[in-house]
């Protein structure tokens, strides 16, 4: 039962992503008073791009074409280690919460080489900022992490839920509220949302993620898309139910299922409405004062592990 | 006669074998032969270390043709875990060796590029077995001599000259800190066993002493900040093969020698040691990578990222320590086994990529990342060779780098478990400091390995790169293999590191167990992981995308153009992005470390300076630090090198003077002594 869950929970995380991005794009337009695309628009777009052909560029190498692969294998690796609807699932000892930032970093680094491939400024200018942007990202998750393993005992995902779970008033300690702080700037950046990148945009100037992929058509480019938007489907997850685990299934009973789903639709529509939000009302950062709102997150986190400390 | 005392036999006569036939034999046959008997030498140690570790023996062995030399050799865990690792480094640069060195025919003196090398990896085996101080520091010397030799093989190139002194006065330095330990521990009596130092209880203030010492002698060895300085200068200028060497073997002898001397003969200290130990590894761990990440010089870049990993053993293997300290055995299994696990990975991953570099310099003669590019068409093999290395040195799972970094963050973890919370604090700020270690090394090697071997060429030199010939490939295929093998199988390594360090300096056995479902299950750590499943679940799914892709019926055409450049036509390699480029924003963002100098220089034509003429722009960086320290240390020295000069007049009278005053002050002394 465990297993057919665990793929049952992949294949919704895999169908959901675009829809998603779908949301938060949807949601942003009807803040600004623009009727936007609908929600299943994201699915269109991935599916005609599938049917287009691929331009590769002549300078690029087996690098370029091996790249959307190993970036959408390893964040479908990373649905199966994340508790997106029950726990504690069979695969919870793979991998723990570094072993999904890593595999994510994974991705990340095959999509930079990959970007400075086929030889274009915009592809290295891409590669650069998004490499410098996960760099200094990488702190702020790894204390955000032990800050959720002191309180659980564990850096499993499931422990951490399960534990939650058990003594819900972990939910509301500093060291949970601050983690949760540090982790939301970290996802924003992570999934390349305003204010650190522009999902929106190809201004040369401002684009990071755009930047990296401008070169990937057709079929490659759908894999990325869609991988890209399995990752804001992980981090908007992990944020759902790492922090506010109630809903999660623990028994594998059709009716706890249906309910895990629920709650997992409740929360990524909170999350997106929230992101929508933010994203009407900021403007994107200059890229050198990424940086600052980076530390920001960094003293959030280092607060939120110096207060697991003091309170344990 | 016993297995491991014929492969004991083996491994000393073959290396001194391949330094005689090196001397003796010229040419093609004289190259085959240094290489060859430094490979049954290597081949023969790894399986000496496999073969005690396995069984779990220590057997003694003592020189027999050095009757009156007070050599004494002993093999345990420690030393049969550091034989393999020589064996394995030393086997892959030893094949590599024969291909590479073809080039110095000629040029530079093979036979004593040969000798040496085979003098060096007979030293480094020795060394591991030295059971006495006597014996450690004389194979210590000869093992600096000899890389200091061999760092000078091409005398006749800008720098090299320069890099081995500096690397010869640091090794001193530290040789004289050594010696000095040494002689504190053995109360003068170099000859006594390491047995014997070990039963001996020293005052606290003498151990204290006794630790810093060894931490400034192996750590000059190790190159941690601040004593790095070499390590950059040295290890670019040297043959390949040898980079290779010293980076992924002779400096881990400073690995060796601090968990020799600090968990075994000293047995643990107070936690400060531990403290000690873990803030030098963080900060080596941060300046190493922040200062790579600037480097464009391919073997200076990786010679820097020696420095960053050195940290991160030194964090392991501090963390240890720390909780040995407060007798949380099991956690201090834990990190140890963590740093020697990335002592092992450093040593194959970095080996691996010097190897690499040096084919990309045998290829094109230059080590410049800027003039480099294209090479991943033109030397398909090495390129993917050195991507793996990239990818296991920028800790990717499931290769062999995130394994080890995986464990020493988990030991990290575990630091919630020391009962001073203002001390355990500590720990999640190493985590941090380590976390951005490995982000920065990520980005460091997509610039380096992306410069160098992606785009288009951006020089003739690198459009005309040729593919290595096949003794380079088989050495660096070798070290290939060794990453993803550790890499998928902690589960084997991690309970044969806990047996090599199995009853030294009280710590537990092997606490540390993995079964084949390979949850790590160690009391009082966090996390699991299975790295054989992950990579199995990787290749599948990279398997079944393009299955499904194609039974989705996705457009499987693909068109070649041009990349495209805003509508110019015609794309060049002046229009790439550079390492300069890539690595920008980090410089700004760590501007106050680097401390760049700019220098704009603008030429306006004499009529109207809205015509420029030529830019000039010149940027440099300075690490102030380094600046700092070292410019009023060698100041120092100098002032006082000049006043000691006054005491020289020239005069014979007054050279007498002087040694008779020195007589009678001795005599006097050790009168007074008495």
């Amino acid at each position: 039962m465990g297993y057919v869950l665990e793929g049952a929970q992949a294949a919704l995380a895999l169908l959901l992503a675009p829809g998603l991005v779908g949301l938060v794009r949807w949601m942003k337009a009807r803040l600004q008073n623009r009727r936007g695309a609908p929600v299943w628009q994201p699915y269109r777009e991935l599916g005609k791009l599938f049917r287009k052909e691929v331009v590769v560029s002549s300078t690029a190498s087996w690098l370029f074409r091996a790249a959307p692969f190993v970036v959408f294998a390893s964040a479908v690796a990373v649905t199966f280690l994340v508790p997106i609807l029950a726990v504690p699932l069979p695969f919870d000892g793979v991998g723990d919460l570094l072993v999904v930032v890593y595999l994510l970093l994974l991705g990340t680094f095959f999509l930079s080489l990959a970007g400075l491939d086929p030889g274009s400024p915009f592809g290295g200018m891409g590669a650069s900022r998004e490499m410098t942007v996960a760099a200094l990202a990488e702190p702020t998750i790894a204390l955000a992490i032990f800050a959720l393993a002191l309180g659980a005992g564990s850096t499993n995902l499931g422990q951490i839920v399960a534990r939650t779970m058990a003594d819900p008033g972990a939910a509301l300690s500093p060291g949970h509220l601050l983690a949760f702080g540090a982790l939301f700037i970290v996802t924003l950046a992570e999934t390349g949302r305003l204010p650190i990148d522009n999902p929106a945009t190809h201004l040369e100037l401002t684009m990071i993620h755009e930047a990296m992929v401008l070169e990937y058509s057709g079929r490659y480019l759908a894999l990325i898309e869609w991988a890209a938007a399995v990752k804001l489907l992980i981090f908007f997850s992990l944020l759902g139910n790492l922090f506010v685990p109630w809903g999660v299934s623990v028994a594998f009973t059709p009716a706890a299922v249906a309910v895990a789903v629920a709650s997992l639709l409740a929360k990524l529509v909170v999350l997106a409405g929230a992101v929508a939000l933010l994203e009407t009302r900021i403007a994107k950062l200059r890229l050198f004062r990424v940086p600052e709102l980076l530390s920001a997150s960094f003293v959030l986190a280092l607060l939120a592990v110096t207060s697991s400390f003091l309170l344990r | 006669m016993a297995p491991e005392q014929l492969l004991v036999a083996v491994t000393l006569s073959a290396y001194p074998a391949g330094a005689l036939a090196a001397l003796g034999v010229r040419g093609a046959a004289g190259r085959g032969l240094v290489a060859g008997c430094a490979f049954l030498g290597a081949v023969a140690g790894l399986l000496l270390g496999a073969v005690c570790l396995g069984a779990g023996l220590a057997p003694t062995v003592t020189a027999p043709f050095l009757p009156l030399t007070g050599v004494a050799l002993r093999i345990d865990g420690l030393s049969a875990f550091f034989l393999i690792l020589i064996g394995v480094v030393g086997a892959a640069v030893a094949l590599y060796g024969f291909g590479y060195s073809a080039a110095y025919q000629g040029r530079y003196s093979l036979r004593r590029l040969g000798a040496l090398l085979n003098v060096l990896l007979l030293s480094l085996t020795v060394q591991v077995m030295a059971d006495n101080a006597l014996t450690f520091l004389m194979t210590w010397e000869t093992m600096s001599l000899a890389a200091y030799l061999l760092v000078l093989t091409e005398h006749d190139r800008p720098g090299t000259v320069r890099a081995a002194t500096w690397y010869l006065a640091v090794t001193h330095a530290g040789f004289a800190a050594l010696v000095a330990m040494f002689f504190l521990l053995s109360a003068g009596e170099l000859t006594t066993s390491f047995a014997a130092m070990r039963s001996v209880s020293l005052a606290p203030l003498v151990r204290d002493a006794a630790f810093v010492l060894a931490l400034v002698g192996f750590g000059a060895k190790a190159g941690v900040v601040p004593v790095h300085v070499w390590l950059p200068m040295a290890h670019p200028v040297a043959p390949s093969h040898v980079s290779a060497l010293m980076s992924g073997v002779v400096i881990k002898m400073g690995v060796y020698g601090l968990l020799r001397v600090t968990i075994d003969l000293l047995g643990g200290g107070p936690p400060w040691w531990g403290g000690l130990v873990l803030g030098v590894g963080t900060v080596s761990a941060l300046l190493g990578v922040l200062y790579a990440l600037m480097e464009h010089d391919l073997k200076r870049l990786l010679a820097f990222h020696s420095v960053e990993n050195i940290g991160i053993i030194f964090i392991g293997i501090g963390a240890g320590l720390m909780f040995q300290s407060y007798g949380l055995t099991t956690l201090a299994t834990l990190g140890i086994v963590g740093g020697l696990y990335h002592t092992i990975n450093h040593a194959c991953f970095k080996g691996l990529l010097f190897l690499g570099a040096g084919s990309v310099l045998h290829a094109t003669g230059t080590r410049n990342m800027e003039e480099l590019g294209g090479l991943i068409r033109r030397m398909p093999r090495t390129a993917f060779f050195f991507l793996v290395g990239a990818c296991a040195i920028s800790a990717l799972p499931p290769l062999n780098g995130f394994a080890s970094e995986w464990l020493v963050f988990q030991a990290l973890l575990g630091g919630s478990a020391i009962p001073q919370p203002e001390v355990a604090v500590i720990m999640p700020i190493a985590v941090a400091m380590l976390a951005l270690t490995s982000g920065l090394a990520a980005a460091c090697f997509v610039k380096a390995f992306g410069i160098t071997f992606l785009a288009i060429p951006r020089s003739p030199e690198a459009a005309h790169a040729h593919e290595a010939p096949p003794s380079m490939q088989v050495g660096m295929v070798s070290l290939v293999l060794m990453c993803v093998g550790l890499g998928l199988a902690p589960f084997a390594v991690v309970p044969l590191l806990g047996s090599s360090l199995a009853g030294l300096g009280g710590l537990a056995p092997t606490a540390v167990t993995f079964t084949l479902a390979l949850p790590l299950r160690v009391p009082g750590t966090f996390g699991q992981m299975s790295a054989p499943l992950l990579a199995l679940g990787l290749a599948l799914l990279l398997a079944l995308v393009p299955l499904a892709l194609w039974l989705l019926g996705a457009n499987r055409r693909l068109r070649v153009g041009d990349t495209w450049g805003c509508g110019r036509i015609g794309q060049t390699a002046r229009m790439e992005y550079t390492a300069t480029a890539f690595a920008e924003p980090l410089r700004r963002i760590f501007a106050e470390l680097y401390r760049p100098s700019q220098d704009l220089s603008i030429d306006f034509h004499p009529a109207s300076k809205y015509f420029v003429q030529s830019i000039e722009y010149r940027s440099e960086i300075h690490p102030w630090f380094e600046r700092v320290l070292y410019a009023r240390l060698l100041q120092g020295l100098r002032s006082a090198a000049t006043g000691v000069r006054r005491l020289q007049g020239g005069s014979v009278h007054l050279y007498l003077v002087y040694m008779t005053l020195a007589l009678l002050v001795l005599l006097t002394a050790a009168r007074w002594g008495r």
